[in-house]
């Protein structure tokens, strides 16, 4: 009884407040106070981790490699970080600069650019470490018209929507001049997608389709060989099997042989006996869906599905036009970057240089596409509060 | 929202016709991919003399080949190589013209071969700066006896593209040599052994990680031949620096001691690809080495043939033993000026016809052959052989030719005329046999009428080529045989003899016939020198003969082309050889010292070390 009165007592000195009407929410959680949304951070995570097994596994359990692409990880987690901390007012201010920068960047490449197997993609500037000015793009196309629009009254008349068209086409363009196809449909896809976010008019969108569809034989010969090579090899990949079409073949083969289960962690044959190309980078695919099988693809789809919705819901709470639509562009491009990617190595679309995000190695992909996670971040965790 | 997830059903849809719906089918192009059959060759079976001495063998060879898909830059690979091995012209344009030709995707293509032990170590220590440049083992035929054999073990060689067209691809998916010649030919199905097959995984490059599945080759039959490398041996140095045949054949079995035709060349020339200029040598070569005379040497008889003529004549009743006549040293038909001559140009006197035969008397058979006819004459000889092939062991064999009026009309469409049976009595004018049908003919004569099939093979194989049946000559009577038999005994040992010369001091009774037969002429555009044109005008010297007469060991037929005389130059030659086969079997039946068990053929498998371990790795994994 009298150890009973003692706990009793005990917790009478506890005070419990009750609850006054003093914001207890102004408590901002600590990783939204430096910027990071978790659950992002953690599909980031997960498929970063993920990716490093596939990598070990295509690159001939080569721990080099994977240290290699561990350090670009850790590199694109730090510009992520530091992006983040950034308002979104304060990049859309950037915008406008960072396009015209990259437009000029990517004149300077046709002009005095460095590559290789006939296309200049590189550029060379002193001071600076060699990269592609086509990457900055991927972010500065959809955050310039996202600029743009945002400062229309939405949705967007026709005349904005055809300035808006302009400032996507310029640098798509000169992309594919470099020629790089892969990369223009990507950014013009991005820019596209803002239009669209921003509730362009589906008659428009109607009338474009149709241009696009007439267009397609003149773009047929305005394309380089290799690239019309490319597009002949997906209509049919069986005509020169030890050719163009082989790579579509061995990754079709080794997709298909994984089965449901597939045939394990550094089992395949297909990736390990050489006879698929490109397998640590634009051909990864095959060897996760070889190794992993049916439920490793289902895996690997749902990982990027979350990430993808979160960004959806990121966009849809974002508080201004801008943060809105560069958040919904940035989400929707990385989607299409799976969907070009995967579609392209299990055959049901042509073979364009598209890189499987955060799984195929590559540093400059890499740091791009963790960037532009940071500026998903900064849009969410710089909400205003009150309005929550 | 909604087009994400129509897209994300889109991808997992085709993942889920890919893996689950067609994954059968990948699964197989997968394996299909990696797994590859290989071929392993079996090893050819050995060939052996009668005393087991060694007459082909297997031994490792290595050769260069340059695996073009491996290779960055094939031209400066070939440079390279260049300075580190010879390599002849030859070579290289096979070379070329094989890598142009369709192929296996990273099939290596062999660019020379027989590398010495040095030309390997040159090239393994620069192999780094070699990509796609690779040595392998290889087993190569071997005739130790070089030439002695040319004629009749024949070679093998190189898999050409029109045998390839007739040949069982898969039973030849690894073997790059074949009978070309010879034994080596007839036999090729037994020799040859059955294919093994290795199931390998394979990389992209063609290269071989690791051995899945193996069924090993069947190695080729060892074949023993009749044969006697040593007679054979004694035979060539005796036929040395002549044009010439020797064939003796073992009576009572048909199987062939020696097959000899000089000049010969040496058979391991062929082996792996004659170049261009030893061949031109070999055939424009005036002698003719590559020629089988043996085998495919036509020639007039001559007088060798008297005793089987002698012994149509007694079977028609146109003469018997006591049948005698007077040599003028001519013979003349009625209404015809010709005089046929006889070699003695005084003739011989009286001769009946065991002196026709001891002394070659053509005019007898003259004589005889007239008032037999040329068909009686034909289908009498064609008993022996004379104008058949013997259907001996090796292909390409002629039928030689004896003639009938039949014969005539059909191929020259003209009437026989009798001064032809003149001719053909003496085994001259179109009559025409190779060495071999004389000593088979002899052999039969040896056997006083019981035929055979001359053999090389001594080896029997179940389903091989069932012998065929000797039969026996039916003569009125049979006391002919020994008759005659005694007439060619006394050529041999007998004061009047064409060659008692060589019949001196023999420890057995030797049966012979000697002939001479007249070269008809050389061919017209051949143009050599004076001294040499007399010399090929000679005639040619022949000797038929076996012995010993009581139990017939070694029938034996001689040809020296433009050799003289047979008595003079042939039948010595047999003498030597009776001596060597008789003498030595008798005094020591086997020779031990030269006496070979069967060797061992080393296993291509050991040539191939690392596959094996590759194998044993495997197993232990497992």
């Amino acid at each position: 009884m009298e150890t009973l009165e003692k706990t009793m007592s005990q917790s009478d000195f506890i005070r419990q407040l009750p609850f006054d009407g003093a914001p207890p929410s102004r408590r901002i959680p600590i990783f939204t106070a430096i910027h990071i949304d978790v659950p992002l951070a953690i599909g980031i995570f997960l498929l970063c981790l993920l990716g490093l097994f596939v990598v070990y596994s295509a690159g001939n359990s080569n721990m080099a490699l994977v240290f290699r692409q561990a350090t670009f990880m850790g590199i694109g987690g730090l510009v992520m970080i530091i992006i983040a901390q950034f308002s979104p007012r304060t990049m859309e201010r950037w915008s406008p600069w960072m396009f015209l920068m990259g437009i000029l960047m990517l004149i300077a490449v046709l002009v005095m650019g460095s590559g290789a197997k006939g296309a200049q993609r590189w550029l060379d500037l002193p001071g600076l470490p060699r990269f592609q000015p086509s990457e900055i793009m991927k972010l500065a196309v959809p955050m310039m018209v996202a600029w743009f629009l945002s400062k229309k009254i939405l949705p967007p008349s026709t005349r904005p929507t055809l300035t808006a068209l302009l400032i996507v086409v310029f640098p798509v363009l000169l992309i594919a001049k470099q020629p790089d196809l892969g990369t223009s449909i990507l950014i013009g896809a991005s820019g596209l997608f803002i239009i669209f976010l921003a509730g362009m008019s589906y008659r428009l969108i109607l009338f474009f389709a149709t241009c696009g569809l007439l267009a397609a034989p003149a773009l047929w010969y305005s394309m380089h060989e290799y690239q019309r090579q490319r597009v002949m090899t997906f209509l049919s990949p069986e005509s020169d099997p030890l050719g163009s079409g082989w790579n579509i073949i061995q990754s079709k083969t080794a997709i298909g042989s994984g089965g449901f289960f597939g045939k394990g962690w550094l089992d395949g044959t297909q990736s390990h006996l050489d006879f698929l190309p490109e397998s640590s980078t634009d051909f990864i695919i095959a060897v996760y869906a070889e190794e992993f099988g049916f439920v490793g693809i289902i895996v690997l789809l749902s990982l990027y599905l979350f990430i993808v919705g979160r960004g959806l819901y990121i966009s849809s709470q974002a508080q201004d036009s801008f943060s809105r639509l560069v958040a919904g562009s940035i989400t929707l491009t990385f989607f299409i970057y799976v969907f070009v990617n995967m579609g392209m190595v299990s055959g049901i679309l042509p073979v364009v240089g598209v890189p499987l995000p955060l799984i195929s190695i590559g540093g400059t992909s890499i740091v791009t596409l963790l960037t532009g996670f940071g500026i998903l971040m900064s849009i969410h965790t710089h909400r205003k509060w009150l309005s929550q | 929202m909604a087009g994400i997830t129509l897209l994300a059903i889109v991808l997992l849809s085709r993942m889920y016709y890919l893996q689950i719906i067609e994954h059968e089918r990948h699964i197989t192009q997968s394996d299909k991919n990696r797994v590859h059959l290989e071929a392993i060759p079996p090893t050819r079976g050995l060939i052996f003399d009668r005393n087991g001495q060694l007459l082909a063998d297997n031994q490792p060879s290595y050769s260069v080949r340059i695996i073009k898909e491996r290779a960055e830059d094939l031209d400066a690979i070939l440079a390279q190589l260049g300075q580190l091995i010879l390599i002849s012209e030859d070579d290289l344009k096979r070379f070329k013209k094989k890598i142009k030709q369709r192929r296996r995707p990273y099939e290596p293509v062999p660019l020379r071969f027989h590398l010495s032990e040095e030309e390997i170590a040159r090239i393994a220590v620069n192999n780094h700066t070699l990509p796609g440049v690779e040595i392998s083992a290889d087993l190569k035929r071997y005739y130790p006896k070089k030439d002695m054999l040319a004629h009749s073990v024949g070679y093998v060689g190189r898999i050409n593209e029109s045998e390839l067209k007739k040949l069982d691809a898969t039973k030849y998916s690894a073997t790059h040599y074949i009978g070309k010649l010879g034994v080596e030919k007839y036999y090729e199905s037994v020799l040859h052994g059955d294919v093994g097959y290795q199931e390998v995984e394979t990389n992209a490059h063609g290269r071989i990680m690791r051995v899945l599945n193996q069924q090993d080759p069947v190695p080729g039959k060892n074949l023993h031949l009749y044969l006697d490398a040593k007679i054979q041996g004694v035979a060539a140095e005796l036929l040395k620096g002549r044009r010439g045949a020797i064939v003796a054949i073992d009576p009572n079995t048909g199987g062939i001691l020696t097959f000899i035709s000089t000049p010969a060349y040496d058979p391991n020339l062929f082996v792996t690809g004659i170049s261009y200029k030893n061949y031109s040598d070999l055939r424009d070569s005036l002698d003719q080495p590559l020629f089988n005379r043996a085998l495919r040497g036509q020639y007039p008889p001559g007088s060798t043939i008297k005793p089987y003529v002698g012994l149509a004549g007694l079977e028609h009743d146109v003469i018997n033993w006591q049948y005698s006549i007077k040599d003028p040293g001519w013979y003349q038909l009625e209404n015809d000026e010709r005089l046929y001559r006889d070699w003695k140009r005084r003739g011989h006197g009286r001769v009946d016809l065991s002196t026709a035969i001891i002394q070659s008397c053509d005019t007898y058979f003259y004589e005889l052959s007239f008032n037999l006819g040329i068909d009686r004459l034909h289908d009498f000889m064609q008993q022996f052989g004379f104008g058949k092939r013997t259907h001996i062991d090796l292909s390409g064999e002629p039928k030689g030719l004896m003639p009938s009026s039949e014969w005539k009309k059909r191929t020259r469409g003209m009437p026989w005329f009798p001064g032809e049976t003149l001719n053909a009595g003496i085994g001259q004018g179109f009559m025409l046999s190779t060495p071999l049908q004389l000593a088979t003919a002899t052999a039969v004569l040896a056997n006083k009428g019981k035929t055979i099939t001359p053999k090389l093979a001594k080896t029997k194989f179940a389903n091989d080529l069932e012998d065929r049946e000797s039969n026996q000559i039916i003569i009125k009577n049979p006391e002919n045989w020994d008759t005659m038999i005694q007439a060619m005994v006394n050529v041999m040992h007998s004061i009047k003899g064409t060659a008692r010369s060589s019949g001196i001091g023999a420890k057995y009774k030797i049966a012979g016939k000697t002939g001479t037969a007249q070269v008809l002429g050389i061919k017209q555009n051949e143009r050599y020198d004076a001294e040499k044109i007399a010399e090929r005008h000679r005639d040619h010297a022949l000797y038929v003969g076996f012995a010993p007469v009581d139990k017939p060991q070694i029938a034996i037929a001689v040809i020296v082309e433009n050799g003289g005389g047979g008595g003079s130059t042939a039948a010595p030659i047999a003498r030597k050889i009776f001596d060597a086969y008789l003498l030595n079997d008798e005094s020591n039946p086997i020779d031990q010292n030269n006496k070979i068990q069967d060797k061992k053929i080393p296993p291509l498998a050991d040539l191939f070390e690392n596959r094996k371990n590759i194998v044993s790795s495997r197993h232990g994994d497992s």
